[in-house]
């Protein structure tokens, strides 16, 4: 009987124990494309990089990052970017249209990760391919931003016809419906409560006071909802913005898809 | 009145219950499952994909046959283990694992004979399988991953109390894990 247990906790152990290592290695969320933690590239070829990568989001919401680290501390590439992908959730949620190009510079790796959605516009052959001819080549040379830039010149190639950009007046009418929604359902609560309150005599309660106002505590949770609303449609798309930046991961999922190399 | 009041208080009462245990295994048993079908999925992917890159290498050059022979051996024999998804027990996986892991071993031989054959190594047919390849080892090794992750949710939610209870009344049962292969040198190296 112990032994069962012991059979069973090591794993689970394991798996625990794994979890948080993992959880401490991966740098938080970027609020670009183009990330560059070791200051490869130029503020100008990370600028225009940036620019291309966010035009190209905005018209197919494919969203392509490109992460430049310093070590892979011991991970597999494709195993590091993966979870990378996946924690940062690059892509759609609903398309899984995300792609990362994680490179490596201190293993001299690079890996093109493809989320699901992706898989299809860009199979691991034609990832391969990619690396072997436009990467890698420059990578030698140490042409690290030309061969981003002919890299994601490659990416956008074959997956330009997979996705449409097509949340901003869809996200724009469904958010307005939702938060108009959301506004009779807290009337309704209020006037319930109100009446049950009147109903019940001088209770007393401390939701709505004994001349039928709704106290702050209310306004501040029905302020909450709206503003909880507001916060999220703020996550992706970025309606709001003038084309300019870009508006945030989507929360794309990875499956391992796409193809590694060293240079 | 009085009726009502009972009425909505007992509704309560079996909605908190429900809540409490009984939901939450149903949904965690589920994502378990669903996410077998993944695990499945990307091995099915794999399989598919053998045949060809045999073939591949058969043409392209006087491959030695014994290591083909055994590559379709393995995969004759790690397709006719499959798991029932409402049975996930230790030991099926157990049995499906090493089934895979017999044909992981012997792709991983042809590919290190591959090494011998030049004409092979520039073949654009036999390089593109063999990224496909490289690529579903990678979606196999994610796929798993997650398994073991909500296997773990599951499972360490029936046995915590008071779930354990509600667990063994409707026979909800712990799931397997997949463990690390033996000699696996893909896993990561953890550093202090």
């Amino acid at each position: 009987m112990t032994l069962a247990i012991k059979k069973l906790t090591y794993p689970f152990l394991l798996v625990f124990i794994s979890t948080l290592l993992f959880a401490q290695t991966f740098p938080e969320k970027s609020d670009h494309l183009v990330t560059d933690y070791t200051h490869t590239l130029s503020t100008e070829q990370a600028g225009h990089l940036e620019k291309k990568l966010v035009a190209f989001d905005d018209s197919t919401s494919t969203q392509i990052a490109v992460v430049i680290i310093r070590s892979l501390e011991g991970y597999e590439i494709a195993d590091y970017g993966v979870r990378l992908a996946q924690k940062w959730g690059i892509g759609h949620k609903k398309k899984n249209n995300g792609i990362l190009l994680l490179v490596s510079l201190g293993d001299r790796k690079v890996t093109i990760e493809t989320g699901y959605g992706v898989e299809g516009a860009l199979p691991d052959a034609i990832a391969r391919r990619i690396i072997e001819n436009e990467i890698k080549p420059n990578f030698k040379q140490g042409n690290y931003y030309q061969g981003l830039e002919q890299g994601t010149d490659a990416i956008i190639a074959y997956t330009k016809g997979e996705y449409k950009n097509d949340s901003i007046q869809k996200g724009g009418s469904a958010h307005g419906g939702r938060g108009l929604f959301l506004v009779i359902l807290v009337i309704i609560i209020i006037v319930i409560i109100a009446r049950i309150n009147r109903g019940g005599g001088n209770g007393g309660s401390q939701v709505i006071g004994g001349r039928g106002e709704a106290s702050p505590l209310w306004w501040i949770f029905l302020g909450s909802i709206l503003g909880g609303r507001g916060g999220s449609s703020g996550g992706w798309g970025g309606s709001s913005n003038d084309g300019g930046g870009f508006g945030g991961f989507g929360g794309g999922g990875f499956g391992g898809g796409g193809a590694s190399g060293d240079w | 009145m009085k009726k009502i009041i009972y009425g909505i208080v007992g509704f309560f009462a079996l909605l908190s219950l429900s809540s409490c245990g009984y939901n939450t295994m149903v949904q965690l048993d589920e994502q378990v499952k669903s996410q077998w079908a993944q695990v499945q999925n990307v091995y099915q992917r794999r399989s598919d994909l053998i045949p060809n890159l045999v073939n591949t290498v058969k043409g392209a050059a006087n491959f030695e046959q014994g290591t083909l022979v055994k590559v379709m051996e393995a995969r004759a024999k790690a397709t006719a283990v499959t798991v029932d998804p409402s049975k996930l027990t230790p030991e099926s996986i157990q049995k499906f694992q090493a089934a895979q892991g017999n044909l992981s071993q012997s792709l991983g031989r042809l590919l290190v004979a591959v090494e011998n054959y030049p004409q092979l190594k520039s073949n654009q047919n036999f390089l593109e399988l063999q990224s496909q390849l490289e690529g579903t080892e990678n979606r196999i090794t994610v796929e798993r991953q997650r398994f073991n992750e909500v296997t773990q949710q599951y499972n360490s939610t029936i046995r915590s109390f008071p779930n354990n209870l509600m667990a063994s009344m409707f026979g909800f049962q712990q799931k397997g894990y997949f463990h690390a292969e033996a000699g696996a040198e893909k896993a990561p190296k953890v550093q202090f």
